[in-house]
């Protein structure tokens, strides 16, 4: 009787526990749709061990697996978001702001100051759980910013790109965020100060078309979306099927567009090694 | 050419297919009808003016695609003199969609450098509908480069849906393409100015448009994405395109009072299609006196004037 109570309760918990499984608690890699243990991939630095997909991560997350501890200051978290266009679609943009901010989330982009191995530089971390990380004008005049503080402070730049693109919400002011960035890196490479660039999954658009592409070193992630026009938009406007791997880090590299790829494990050491080398 | 009508311009053409059937007749017949068509040509002014001071955005956007609007090659045609187009990114090939060259504007040299579209069919194919591939963008880096060399000042013309979206383009890529002319654009030691002659499209527009001045056609729009995929993603439909092209402030107008665009540029009654000759006449007006504004700077101040034309712009708080 006994065991066979302990045996009905066993099962009876085993469905239980299915329905209380706290939420993350099992990831499914988007790359090889594998389920794995989270804490195994949070173990791996958020690389899915089964096929080395490196999972998207927080700009805090970044922070702390590129920069020196505790050496990160935070630089113009001040900037809010404005609404020049007054945008709505089926939400104002203004409350998609707000609901963000309300829940903690600041902005598509962090930016400030660090030390990689003892070295000043100046940072970006992009936040793709804001808005899809996508560049208005808050990320614009942020990136601009640290560029221009890099000249003043005489160190490199280094940003970690993961974005949507334009943010179309900002409509016009989006779009010219990127001669923006793009004119301040100009101004970078006048005073031989190195620009790293980064690019994680996924970096498309506007900011591919812009920054992204001008680093004096490009990196990225191992297997990352990286494009200008995403696959879906190509598949749909020219009906034309895509080539196993297009678009992907890989790809990337083979066509001349990278430096190199760089698994997340080797990511500090190769920036810091690359920033010494490029140093005056 | 045949003339092509939008779905708003259908009441003019009406009128304007009767002036044609009454001076048929009219030759036919030896009757004099100037009074019949004086009367006539009076009401598609009063039309033509109801229509276009009421135009929607979605509209303006039709309008800045209309297909007899003068395109790159028609105001260069119309504007300068001495033109020789210079071919080829000396890379990989020579991109069709977008066409430069030396020419003269009264009787200075300028180096010219825009957007081309098609009208026919087979020449829709060739410019690949004014959609850039990367080597597009190369030429024109190797243009502003020869420009700056030869201390030429560079005109742009502005007339894409954006750069284009396929395999081909990604592989020889495109972003870099776009992100490199941002950039050398800004370093150019020249007098830049870009004018949006119909669709300002999107990075594959700005690329040619990082200048000191940049103008806009009355009717020509300028966009971070065009209205149709805009609502596509925003909407998971295409179809409301008219209240997203409100919504984006793609005219002229709200790029003027944002602060985006210097200077409007007027176009004939009922747009430039109606009359290329004055179109071209009002841009180029207006470009020599831009030109003449600009020729004034040292490159010191070009270039600062360029930096801190774009450097300013945004919005927040």
């Amino acid at each position: 009787m006994f065991w066979l109570k302990r045996e009905r309760k066993k099962f009876d918990t085993a469905v239980k526990r299915s329905s209380k499984v706290p939420e993350g608690f099992w990831k499914k890699c988007p790359a090889c749709t594998q389920i794995i243990f989270s804490e195994e991939i949070q173990r791996n630095l958020m690389v899915c061990p089964k096929c080395n997909y490196h999972f998207r991560i927080s700009a805090q997350e970044r922070s702390d697996l590129i920069l020196d501890e505790g050496s990160f200051k935070e630089l113009y978290s001040d900037i809010k978001t404005g609404d020049p266009l007054e945008f709505k679609d089926v939400k104002r943009y203004k409350d998609r702001i707000k609901k963000l901010e309300n829940d903690k989330k600041k902005s598509a982009v962090i930016v400030g100051e660090g030390k990689i191995n003892g070295r000043r530089v100046m940072l970006a971390f992009f936040e793709f759980s804001f808005l899809g990380g996508s560049m208005g004008s808050v990320v614009g005049e942020k990136i601009a910013n640290i560029i221009e503080d890099a000249i003043e402070e005489n160190t490199g730049v280094v940003i970690f790109s993961s974005s949507g693109g334009a943010r179309m919400q900002e409509g016009i002011f989006s779009l010219m965020q990127m001669a923006k960035t793009s004119a301040a890196l100009s101004k970078l490479k006048q005073r031989g100060l190195p620009f790293i660039s980064v690019l994680t999954d996924p970096t498309t658009g506007g900011v591919t078309a812009s920054f992204a592409m001008l680093g004096d070193i490009i990196i990225a992630e191992p297997k990352a979306l990286i494009c200008f026009a995403g696959p879906r938009v190509i598949e749909q406007t020219i009906r034309q099927t895509l080539p196993e791997g297009f678009q992907r880090a890989e790809y990337l590299l083979e066509h001349g567009m990278i430096d190199m790829i760089v698994h997340r494990s080797e990511m500090k050491s190769t920036i810091s090694n690359l920033l010494s080398m490029l140093a005056k | 050419m045949t003339t092509y009508y939008l779905e708003f311009e259908q009441p003019i053409a009406e009128l304007e297919r009767k002036i044609a059937e009454l001076k048929q007749a009219s030759t036919l017949k030896n009757v004099n009808i100037t009074t019949e068509v004086d009367k006539i040509e009076t009401k598609i002014k009063k039309m033509q003016m109801d229509i276009y001071t009421k135009l929607s955005p979605m509209q303006r956007v039709q309008l800045s695609r209309h297909v007899s609007r003068p395109y790159t090659l028609d105001y260069i045609k119309n504007m300068f003199s001495d033109f020789y187009e210079l071919c080829g990114d000396r890379k990989f090939k020579n991109d069709p969609a977008i066409v430069g060259g030396l020419a003269k504007l009264n009787n200075d040299t300028v180096v010219v450098i825009g957007n081309q579209k098609g009208r026919s069919t087979s020449e829709k194919l060739l410019r690949n509908f004014g959609m850039a591939h990367p080597e597009g963008y190369r030429k024109a880096y190797r243009l502003y480069e020869l420009a700056e060399r030869f201390r030429k000042p560079i005109i742009t013309f502005i007339d894409t849906p954006g750069a284009y979206p396929g395999i081909a383009s990604e592989e020889r890529g495109i972003a870099a393409s776009i992100a490199e002319n941002l950039q050398r654009m800004m370093e150019l030691k020249v007098p830049v100015i870009a004018v949006v002659i119909g669709e300002g499209g999107s990075g594959g527009a700005l690329a040619l448009g990082v200048s000191n001045k940049v103008l806009m056609l009355e009717y020509s729009t300028y966009s971070v994405i065009s209205p149709e995929a805009c609502s596509s993603i925003l909407f998971k439909d295409s179809s409301k395109t008219d209240d997203v092209a409100r919504a984006l402030k793609v005219t002229a107008r709200d790029m003027l009072d944002f602060g985006i665009v210097d200077d409007i540029i007027a176009e004939p009654e009922g747009g430039a299609h109606k009359d290329h000759l004055e179109a071209a006449a009002l841009l180029k007006r207006s470009l020599i006196k831009h030109l003449d504004d600009l020729n004034k700077l040292s490159v010191t101040e070009l270039l600062d004037n360029r930096y801190e034309k774009f450097r300013k712009i945004g919005s927040f708080k």
